[in-house]
């Protein structure tokens, strides 16, 4: 060793995380050019379903209702919107639920004293409990899209059928992502514990997270309430 | 020079460090690049045989080598392959190889990441050029409008591989994409702020954005696709209500901004050649990174240049036109920024130059045409004409190839250690200069003569035989000077004159260390204070006039070894001292990153499993198409054991890229720090 010229404690290292140029973790720059990326791919499907509101030749429509001339049968305006602001509320609050999980991963080691403390210090209540909204949420979900077969709405029906189902499926399929990705944090904080040192690899979870409930907002807004 | 059978040091020699496994386990950012490129030059290889062939059809009137089928699939393939398996991937294996080099970093943000970047990258491209073993190859054009590429009108398989290649593909660059931003951004050497970084990595940064903003927009238009073809939804639907300029929108969106992706890096190598050899720096460095950023937001806001035909009115006609000549402004100023830059300069005119000039020239005359057809009206005339072909081959070959062949005469000896035979080089530079201007400067002439792109063949008497004559006799030039650049490639490899660290008096870090550089890149990782280090260390003159600033060294906290490294440069603070541990130096020794303790990252087949566990996923429509096909022929039976190959191979691929990735992401980059055993 001693023919080795330089001293290794003063080589900056570079998978140090604390010697980055901006001191911020590499992952973090990494899920926020992702979520730059997924945004483009969210406009272009909500800009599709947009240019394509009101084009579809036959029914059911989001809105209003339509008599098949046909075969003169009447189909009601298929959007449900207080189930959907339900399920709605449901994703909000797992975003709260997210929050919470990632504060206490943080103050891990700091002592609680009080029951509220320790439930509010539990990480593991606080991700089971956003993955289990996440869930719930896909329920819901998956009750609309059963329910719109039902009355007569697939995703060969109209352009409203191919556009609608495509944008929330594919918000739906993010969604899945994200609890299974919560779902395997939950594990891992079961079996070695998370802590503080794990900051990180909960923190892009979360925003992960919150961007897919930011999505829903804007998907909520654009296709249920405006009509 | 006695030296030229001498081995370059470390040339992947030791016993850990070759063999097969090596390379498929590997994830050092050097040895990807090296990779990339090769695999891009067999792709660019595979796509100029389809034009020798296109060029060989239309040689002469009513030409008879090829069917109207397969010419179909040779334009689209040729296209398709040059534009995605080629340049881009050219490309990629620059970024892949110099960021990390040029920023003073080891490796780029995620190696793992970058090892299944190419993976995806190269199993894409073969699963998009298996087709023509079962004569199904993509044939709806590399831009695929849709509704022509929907099941209707394009029954067979051919479409499918192009949709699905190209969803593969499109991980690939996304994956890497967020891998360089992030290195850029966070992996850059003390001192090394952003307005020092080298003119390659700034066209590299800038590049990924475009990727990673532009990518999303085509992979939905091929979801809307996909999801016609395959689950018979109704977006390209016109019968249904469907807008038949929604695919085009969503295509060009994406497309615009490619064509930067396609020529952005070119311009970054080439103002790293330029200056080298011309011994000055930059001309006007700040407006060369503006006029990047420029051309890139503005690339955002021309896409429907490529669809004045269709009809838009007048106001869109209007305001596309002004977007599309508004980025012949930082266009052009890069230009002549090269050209001051050349302007009393001590030119050497080796073969990495002669190419960098080549694509001033050639550029200049596609940006032209470029300015030409931004004009609704002259648009008109010339759109779907070979004259539109003469004007993107002027910025992709002129443009684009020449920049890389520029980046590639430059850089080889610092892939490989050795020097490209100059005299092979400059016999390659020539061919191609007089074979591309050959081909594609008659199709200007033919083109407005009217004759039309994508017709396999023509009549003669309509004023086209010489021009296409001419073409094709220029395609062959281009073909033998290929055949020279790669004999020149594989004779070099072998036994080229050895490199040294810095064969060109380069200004910049990559130059500093070995060639070719050991695996952790820099025993220390420089401190940088200024644009050029190396040539302050060895050719201060060059650089006495380039400001010298100590804007940013504050806010990077520069310590090492106890010393405050961030000390402005000495000709503005006027001390004359440079950190004597910690500035720039030339590496010449050799050791492993085991004696220098220095934590590398494990080599890993992980990233090579995912990938291909997501190509075989995505195999799998295939066989429901087939499924398809046999129900509507009545054969149940063959329905049933197609959709049961479908779900097995499509569970099965998505099993072994879940399991994989799970595997990858629990296992840390490093099995053993260093740090934390001493």
């Amino acid at each position: 060793m001693t023919s080795v010229p330089i001293g290794a404690a003063s080589v900056t290292d570079a998978h140090d995380p604390h010697a980055t140029s901006t001191g911020l973790d590499n992952k973090k720059i990494a899920i926020w050019a992702f979520i730059g990326s997924e945004c483009m791919l969210f406009a272009s499907l909500i800009s599709t379903y947009l240019i394509y509101k009101g084009r579809s030749k036959v029914g059911p429509f989001p809105h209003e209702v339509w008599t098949d001339p046909m075969t003169g049968q009447k189909m009601k305006a298929i959007l449900n919107i207080p189930v959907t602001s339900a399920s709605t509320f449901v994703l909000l609050m797992s975003s709260l639920a997210m929050v919470l999980a990632l504060a206490a991963v943080q103050h891990k080691n700091v002592p609680k004293r009080t029951t509220g403390e320790r439930i509010l210090g539990s990480s593991q209540l606080w991700l089971m409990m956003t993955a289990l909204l996440g869930i719930t949420f896909l329920g819901f979900q998956a009750y609309e899209f059963t329910s719109f077969v039902h009355e007569g709405l697939t995703i060969r029906t109209n352009l409203f059928g191919s556009s609608f189902f495509t944008l929330t499926g594919f918000h739906g399929a993010h969604v899945t992502a994200g609890v299974i990705w919560l779902l395997t944090l939950f594990a891992i904080d079961r079996k070695r514990g998370l802590g503080p040192r794990d900051e990180v690899n909960v923190d892009i979870a979360a925003l992960y997270w919150h961007f897919v409930d930011v999505v829903w907002i804007a998907i909520f807004t654009l296709v249920y309430l405006i009509q | 020079m006695a030296t030229i059978a001498a081995n370059p040091p470390h040339a992947y020699a030791d016993d850990a460090h070759s063999g097969v496994w090596s390379w498929l386990a590997t994830v050092d950012h050097k040895r990807i690049g090296t990779l990339y490129l090769f695999t891009a030059l067999f792709f660019f290889m595979v796509g100029g045989l389809e034009a020798e062939i296109i060029r060989a059809q239309l040689q002469g009137p009513n030409g008879k080598l090829v069917s109207a089928e397969v010419y179909n699939q040779l334009f689209t393939m040729h296209g398709t392959t040059m534009i995605f398996l080629a340049i881009m991937p050219l490309s990629a294996a620059f970024f892949n190889f110099l960021i990390p080099l040029q920023i003073g970093a080891r490796d780029v943000a995620f190696p793992r990441l970058n090892a299944f970047s190419y993976w995806v990258y190269l199993l894409g491209g073969i699963f998009i050029n298996v087709s023509w073993l079962i004569h199904a190859a993509p044939d709806g054009g590399w831009f695929g409008y849709a509704p022509l590429t929907t099941r209707p009108f394009s029954p067979g398989m051919n479409i499918d591989f192009w949709v699905l290649g190209l969803q593969i593909l499109g991980v690939s660059s996304l994956a890497a994409g967020f891998n360089f931003i992030t290195t850029i951004i966070n992996m850059r050497a003390p001192g090394m702020n952003l307005m020092r970084m080298p003119m390659f990595t700034w066209a590299a940064f800038v590049t990924q954005f475009l990727i990673v903003l532009a990518f999303p927009v085509i992979t939905i238009a091929l979801v809307f696709l996909m999801f016609d073809r395959f689950f018979g939804t109704q977006f390209y639907e016109v019968a249904a209500g469907a807008d038949p300029l929604l695919w085009q929108h969503l295509f060009w969106v994406f497309g615009h901004p490619e064509v930067y992706i396609l020529i952005l890096p070119a311009f970054g190598l080439v103002s790293e050649v330029v200056p080298t050899y011309s011994k000055k720096p930059i001309f006007g460095y700040p407006v060369m990174v503006f006029s990047l950023i420029l051309i890139a937001f503005l690339g955002f806001g021309v896409w429907a240049h490529h669809m004045f035909a269709v009809g838009m009115g007048p106001v869109a006609d209007t305001v596309f036109g002004v977007t599309t000549m508004l980025i012949a402004i930082p266009t052009g100023v890069k230009i002549f920024n090269w050209l001051a830059t050349m302007h009393g300069g001590s030119l050497r005119f080796t073969t990495a130059m002669l190419f960098a000039i080549g694509l001033v020239a050639f550029f200049t005359i596609g940006g032209l045409s470029g300015v030409m057809h931004a004009s609704p009206p002259a648009d008109l005339q010339q759109t779907d004409t070979y004259f539109i072909v003469a004007h993107f081959h002027y910025v992709l070959f002129g443009g684009s190839m020449m920049g890389i062949f520029a980046g590639i005469y430059h850089y080889f000896p610092k892939f490989s250690g050795r020097l490209l035979s100059e005299g092979l080089g400059k016999a390659h530079f020539w061919l191609m200069a007089i074979g591309m201007n050959l081909t594609f400067f008659p199709m200007h002439f033919s083109g407005l003569l009217g004759m039309p792109r994508r017709i396999y063949r023509y009549d003669a008497g309509q004023g086209w035989d010489g021009f296409n004559l001419a073409s094709s006799i220029g395609a062959y030039i281009l073909g033998v000077g290929m055949i020279i650049f790669v004999w020149n490639v594989i004779k070099s490899w072998r036994s080229g004159q050895v490199a040294g660290n810095d064969p060109w008096g380069a200004p910049t870090l990559e130059w500093m260390i070995p060639s070719p550089p050991p695996e952790y890149n820099f025993a220390r990782i420089p401190v940088v204070t200024s644009r050029y280090p190396l040539w302050d260390m060895k050719q201060p003159q060059l650089t006495a006039e380039v400001p010298h600033t100590a804007h940013g060294d504050r806010a990077v906290q520069v310590d090492i070894a106890g010393k405050d490294a961030g000390t402005p440069h000495p000709k503005t603070a006027g001390s004359g001292t440079r950190p004597a541990e910690s500035g720039p130096h030339i590496e010449t020794e050799s050791f492993t990153a085991r004696q220098l303790g220095i934590p590398m990252p494990d080599p890993t087949i992980k990233p090579l499993i995912t990938a291909l566990g997501m190509c075989i996923m995505l195999c799998a429509p295939l066989f429901m198409h087939h499924a398809q096909m046999m129900e509507a022929a009545g054969n149940a039976a063959a329905q049933k054991s197609a959709m049961t190959m479908f779900w097995v191979i499509a569970l099965g691929g998505a099993a072994l890229m879940v399991a994989s990735l799970y595997n990858w992401l629990l296992t840390p980059l490093e099995s053993h720090h260093p740090h934390a055993t001493e």
